[in-house]
């Protein structure tokens, strides 16, 4: 599991009414589970399946991903600045290995 | 689709999906969806689900909002396995079905990497 | 078929136009970084941090640095402190050649020794997802200076034998680098456009990997391409290309991780 498995991009600061660019990556190799080794195995599928975005403890996003999503999987998305609160995003693979990032947002 | 569609007729407009013409290479398109729609608790886009034509699975991605996003609107990278239509599907608060369909051509990488 | 006197004319015309055109696109073939090849979408993905994917190969490598191992139970910022400081500089000034040992080293290279020599820890595997979290977090420090590596003196020998590999034909197709790389820079080869073979991008999330890379696998691949023989990563021949590549890089600005197709 590496150190830094994901990297969510933005402001930590906003004011109410107004729209939060959001920009997250998560590393992940999005194994299809059609691809063959240089020994000619086939590689079983491992993919993250499901990203989900809480604030201020509600769910607000959800993101259910398929093999079509490429590798090391991005989504930016826009969310209304309503609490100052947290923001926590969520992403599980098959496997169930959960990422877990937290941001903090301060709404004036 | 038809899990998705369930039947009901889908109509083309307020779903703008722009995907390149021509894709640099089929492991990572870039993928932009948005959707006209306040996002107010009574009008609000509840999920946009992205389809692909010649994918072995066509189901790419669902993406599902609610009030609480300021825009209906997302990024993504893609895979593409080889040139075909890219069919985005919103589904209102109303339950009423919109669609944007976009043609790309994926093009292959130039040397045999492997590697 | 035009008379004998304007036939010499309209030839002697169209070789000076050939020979001037040619002399032109010479002079004006400027090595580029293949950040230029790219399309808009790539290139602004490639410098937005919120976006490039490499970027999380920095992250980790931020704690990385931080990260205590080996018997001292140092980390990296114990000698070195703020890598934003420290490492600012020195990405763009490798490969170098090591004057306690004469040998020359790239980063990879040199981030082993301190790890076994220093801190008495293990070493990476070259293509480990720790050392290229490593030296993508150690090159970041230098995104925007222009690389600069010594050629001469103790690089001499090194810089030689990289140069003389750039120009040796190899392999079934036996063809050199330079071939594709000088000849037939900004050609179409299938869906890419030759790159000019310089590594400002290094180490570059490549898409066809679908994920983060270091330059000698980008050179494996090479070599696999023109069906010559994959030397090993951390090769003394892929070492001393490496100082070739880095040298015809001269004065381009950093970048990594850069992403390529």
């Amino acid at each position: 599991m590496a150190l830094a498995p994901a990297r969510v991009s933005m402001p930590t600061e906003a004011k109410k009414g107004e729209a939060v660019e959001i920009k997250a990556l998560v590393r992940h190799p999005m194994e299809t589970g059609y691809r063959i080794d240089n020994v000619g195995q086939p590689i079983p599928r491992n993919i993250v399946t499901l990203l989900t975005v809480t604030y201020a403890g509600a769910e607000i996003f959800r993101m259910e991903m398929q093999t079509g999503i490429s590798a090391n999987p991005f989504v930016s998305l826009s969310v209304r600045a309503t609490v100052t609160g947290e923001l926590v995003f969520t992403w599980v693979d098959d496997r169930g290995t959960v990422t877990i990032e937290r941001k903090p947002l301060t709404v004036t | 689709m038809e899990a998705v569609t369930k039947g009901a007729s889908v109509s083309r407009g307020r779903v703008a999906l722009s995907i390149p013409a021509i894709a640099e290479n089929g492991l990572s398109v870039f993928t932009t969806i948005a959707v006209e729609s306040p996002m107010s608790e009574a009008d609000y886009v509840k999920a946009v689900h992205l389809f692909s034509e010649k994918n072995p699975v066509p189901r790419i991605a669902s993406f599902y909002f609610t009030p609480a996003m300021a825009e209906a609107k997302i990024s993504t990278n893609i895979r593409l396995a080889a040139s075909q239509k890219v069919t985005a599907i919103a589904v209102m608060s109303d339950g009423s079905l919109w669609s944007d369909e976009k043609s790309i051509v994926v093009t292959i990488a130039a040397c045999i990497d492997g590697g | 078929m035009c008379a004998g006197g304007s036939c010499v004319m309209y030839l002697t015309l169209a070789l000076f136009i050939a020979m001037a055109t040619s002399f032109n696109s010479r002079a004006e073939t400027r090595l580029q970084s293949s950040t230029s090849f790219l399309s808009d979408e790539l290139r602004a993905r490639q410098n937005d941090e919120t976006v490039n994917p490499g970027m999380l190969w920095v992250g980790e490598g931020e704690e990385l640095w931080r990260t205590i191992g080996g018997a001292e139970g140092k980390s990296c910022a114990s000698c070195h402190g703020d890598a934003e400081k420290s490492m600012k500089g020195v990405a763009a000034r490798y490969p170098a050649v090591d004057p306690e040992t004469g040998k020359l080293l790239n980063l990879e290279l040199r981030i082993n020794k301190c790890r076994s020599e220093r801190q008495k820890a293990e070493a990476f595997g070259y293509e480990s997802e720790e050392m290229l979290a490593m030296t993508t977090y150690i090159a970041r420090q230098s995104v925007g200076l222009p690389i600069s590596v010594k050629a001469d003196g103790s690089a001499a020998v090194y810089y030689e034998k990289g140069r003389s590999l750039f120009y040796l034909r190899q392999g079934q197709i036996d063809l050199s680098c330079a071939q594709c790389h000088e000849d037939n820079t900004g050609r179409r080869l299938r869906g890419d456009v030759i790159s000019s073979a310089v590594v400002t991008g290094y180490p570059a999330y490549r898409l066809e990997w679908q994920t983060l890379g270091s330059l000698h696998r980008r050179l494996r691949a090479c070599s696999l391409g023109v069906r010559a023989i994959q030397f090993p990563y951390g090769s003394d021949e892929y070492l001393s290309l490496e100082l070739f590549l880095a040298k015809r890089s001269e004065g381009l600005p950093l970048e990594a991780p850069a992403i390529r197709k």
